[in-house]
């Protein structure tokens, strides 16, 4: 499958992943984020069980303690 | 347009602040400054000795509460600025009752976890508010790693969205200052859309 992230096409090979399966595949090891699939916000608690499809739009923004 | 036009019409909005440290500080500041007319501010923390490095605060406030001395520092600059003060936690709980009346809000805390908590909470219970988030901005130099990001109409992130503030890897005032702005400039931006 192909997906943009971050504005970006990605493809995979796998027809989908759940949002913790393509965090792995990328290797992104930063531990607080907040990711959107197709503009819905997905809530940490469901980063094992949300799926990324073909065509969808992911956005990912990590989020660093300081402030 | 002139600067009185600005304030004027900046003057009807509400912004909210979730944090008084150095993000929400150096922001409430500008923010102050350009007219924005109501700020709903909340944080539970003292003043320490060591915050003065880089949150707007002054050596005898030491000790006070972040959010009456920064009330107190807001006043100084623009007397007329009606500041609202929230002295909590900020919780799944109460997020949504302390900034359900503010046109656009701030995300200002320090720990990445409440961060998440944050964003996570505003965007579901508070859908439709635009939010400004700050992330990475630790550490000197690399002013050109520090950058705004539009995600989508409701939210917007400022920094660099890699450098981790750590006791080895301090916030300094000048990278805090310019996230602080980016923070500020994006809200100007939101309201003065609003004309």
């Amino acid at each position: 499958m192909k997906i943009i992230l971050n504005n970006r096409e990605e493809e995979f090979d796998k027809d989908f992943l759940t949002v913790s399966e393509m965090l792995e595949s990328k290797k992104f090891s930063f531990r607080m984020r907040i990711i959107k699939i197709n503009g819905e916000l997905i809530s940490k608690e469901k980063y094992d069980s949300a799926e990324i499809k073909d065509g969808d739009i992911v956005q990912m923004l990590y989020l660093m303690s300081g402030g | 347009m002139r600067f009185s036009d600005i304030e004027n019409h900046l003057n009807k909005f509400k912004v909210g602040i979730a944090g008084a440290g150095g993000l929400g500080s150096n922001c409430a500041v500008s923010l102050a400054r350009t007219g924005v007319g109501t700020l709903v501010i909340a944080d539970f923390d003292k003043i320490e000795l060591s915050n003065i490095s880089r949150q707007f605060y002054f050596i005898d406030q030491v000790g006070m509460m972040k959010t009456v001395a920064l009330k107190e520092n807001l006043k100084r600059i623009r007397p007329e600025i009606n500041v609202v003060t929230h002295q909590t936690v900020l919780s799944e709980k109460n997020i949504t009752s302390v900034f359900r009346e503010c046109q656009v809000i701030v995300e200002a805390f320090d720990r990445s976890d409440m961060k998440q908590m944050f964003i996570e909470t505003v965007q579901k219970e508070l859908a439709g508010i635009p939010l400004i988030v700050g992330s990475g901005l630790a550490g000197w130099g690399n002013t050109e790693a520090l950058k705004f990001r539009k995600i989508d109409e409701t939210l917007y992130i400022c920094g660099d969205e890699m450098s981790e503030a750590t006791d080895d890897y301090p916030p300094l005032a000048p990278r805090v200052c310019i996230v602080a702005n980016m923070q500020a400039n994006a809200v100007i931006e939101i309201l003065m859309s609003k004309l």
